[in-house]
């Protein structure tokens, strides 16, 4: 993993983050589709080492602003800085510093488990390839099934190896978007271990979630945004769980069910 | 190199992907058989009707059997949710056309010498003898529609009728590379010189270059959200 672009990008980490020392920085971001206006001048900022929590309900903007961060989407206005690259202009050095999770896997079913990685590994110019396959399959804890089609794959197992795939270059920065949708229990578990895992190496997270349980255990910063808002942001040390699920329910207009 | 590499990359993954499931390579060499054996019954197939509809029949063949393989080259990324992934590795959208253009290419090349051999048994032709410039015809025929249908292929992929989409909109441009393509093929076939056929390949390789330019200058924003 010792390649130039990875000496390249550490560079411009240590050039952005010796000016702001943030590691990801948005400014004014705006995104209208049409007559609707989706994030309304949003402001974040992440130091390395950060995972913020990302709350909201279904339309708030969370996935727009994920695809923003991550490049796949231009905003209507304003800036985003990942790893000290212009979203809008170095999307290509960005892509090799961010690894991305989301129900959505990014897998080819007709391909093996090893072709997968295989393919993006390529992709990211990764060296010693099978080597970093193998140690990427073994850290989700599918070795045994390198050479299995991903259709035969249960959704769990699909999603562990969608992090393989995340990590195959050893990211910088993650973005999560809704990755616990459709696993079960052990699953669950399972994912939320090898984020914690990430948490420990010092990566930096920005996950939405719908889980204020399961969000509020993992993150070091916790968000809310409605109708595209940025409507709270706190340090976790600053948040007692049940208090911040009165706040979200007060701030979102939502109701908690009943017990 | 690198650039090539991650381009070859995409490529492999399609032809790999592909080689596993058959859909695109059979539906049109399926579909391209087809077209010949309606032609082949429709048609008097005495020698002079033969020597003047025979290109055409052969690029009607080509070009509806590829534009099945055009349809699915950017719909299966999306339908099956990794074009994402692919927008997300680090590589310019001009790599990623190259690569979903030059996979295209290859399946619509290997249709042709299948229907090219259909051809040579259901027309009594042996394309033997002239097979180094319809070669040449039909590679930059193939590489001008490979060209044109992948930037409607990821334009059409967002749309619901993608597939009629995508006929509306690649014909009508592609009618000068047919022109040229069909009327080169007759050329060689008529036993002609190749000389003649020297203005139709000058337009070929115009179509192809103008259109290979305007991707590279486009794309970018086509594939964007």
């Amino acid at each position: 993993m010792d390649s130039s672009w990875q000496r390249q990008s550490c560079q411009s980490v240590r050039q952005s983050m010796s000016k702001d020392n943030y590691i990801i920085e948005a400014r004014g971001l705006v995104k209208k589709f049409g007559f609707k206006t989706v994030l309304r001048k949003i402001d974040l900022s992440l130091k390395k080492g950060d995972f913020l929590a990302l709350f909201g309900p279904n339309g708030a903007g969370k996935t727009t602003l994920i695809q923003i961060l991550c490049s796949l989407m231009l905003p209507t206005s304003g800036n985003v800085w990942i790893a000290g690259f212009d979203a809008g202009y170095d999307r290509e050095a960005l892509h090799k510093v961010i690894g991305v999770i989301s129900h959505n896997t990014f897998l080819y079913n007709n391909l093996s488990a090893y072709e997968n990685l295989k393919f993006y590994g390529r992709m990211y110019k990764v060296k010693n390839l099978r080597e970093r396959i193998e140690e990427v399959m073994g850290l989700v804890g599918l070795r045994g099934y390198m050479n299995d089609h991903v259709q035969t794959f249960s959704r769990g197992m699909q999603q562990r190896l969608s992090v393989a795939r995340a990590i195959i270059h050893d990211p910088l920065i993650f973005f999560l978007d809704e990755p616990f949708t459709g696993l079960d229990q052990h699953g669950v578990e399972d994912f939320k271990q090898i984020l914690k895992k990430f948490r420990d190496q010092g990566k930096t997270i920005v996950m939405t979630s719908h889980d204020l349980d399961r969000g509020l255990e993992l993150c070091t910063q916790a968000a809310i945004l409605k109708s595209g808002n940025l409507v709270y942001k706190e340090d976790i040390s600053k948040i007692i769980q049940d208090d911040f699920k009165e706040v979200y329910f007060k701030l979102t207009g939502e109701q908690a069910l009943p017990v | 190199m690198t650039f090539i590499q991650k381009v070859w990359a995409i490529v492999w993954k399609d032809i790999t992907s592909e080689l596993r499931t058959k859909e695109i390579l059979l539906s049109m060499c399926l579909f391209s058989f087809l077209v010949l054996i309606i032609f082949n019954f429709a048609l008097d197939t005495g020698l002079k009707n033969l020597r003047e509809n025979i290109s055409g029949i052969l690029w009607v063949a080509f070009i509806f059997s590829g534009l099945m393989g055009l349809g699915r080259s950017f719909g299966v990324e999306r339908d099956r949710g990794t074009l994402h992934g692919l927008l997300l590795c680090p590589i310019s959208p001009w790599g990623i056309y190259l690569g979903k253009m030059i996979g295209t290419f290859i399946f619509m090349v290997v249709m042709e010498i299948f229907t090219l051999s259909i051809v040579t048994v259901l027309y009594n032709i042996n394309v033997i003898p002239f097979l180094l410039p319809l070669g040449l015809i039909i590679f930059l025929g193939t590489l001008g529609f490979a060209t044109i249908g992948t930037i409607f292929s990821a334009m059409s992929a967002t749309t619901k009728a993608r597939d009629v989409m995508l006929s509306i909109l690649v014909f009508p441009i592609s009618v000068p590379m047919i022109i040229a393509s069909v009327k080169a093929t007759g050329i060689i076939l008529w036993g002609g010189a190749i000389q003649e056929i020297y203005s139709w390949l000058k337009i070929l390789i115009a179509f192809d270059l103008v259109f290979l330019l305007l991707a590279y200058l486009t794309f970018g924003f086509i594939i964007e959200e």
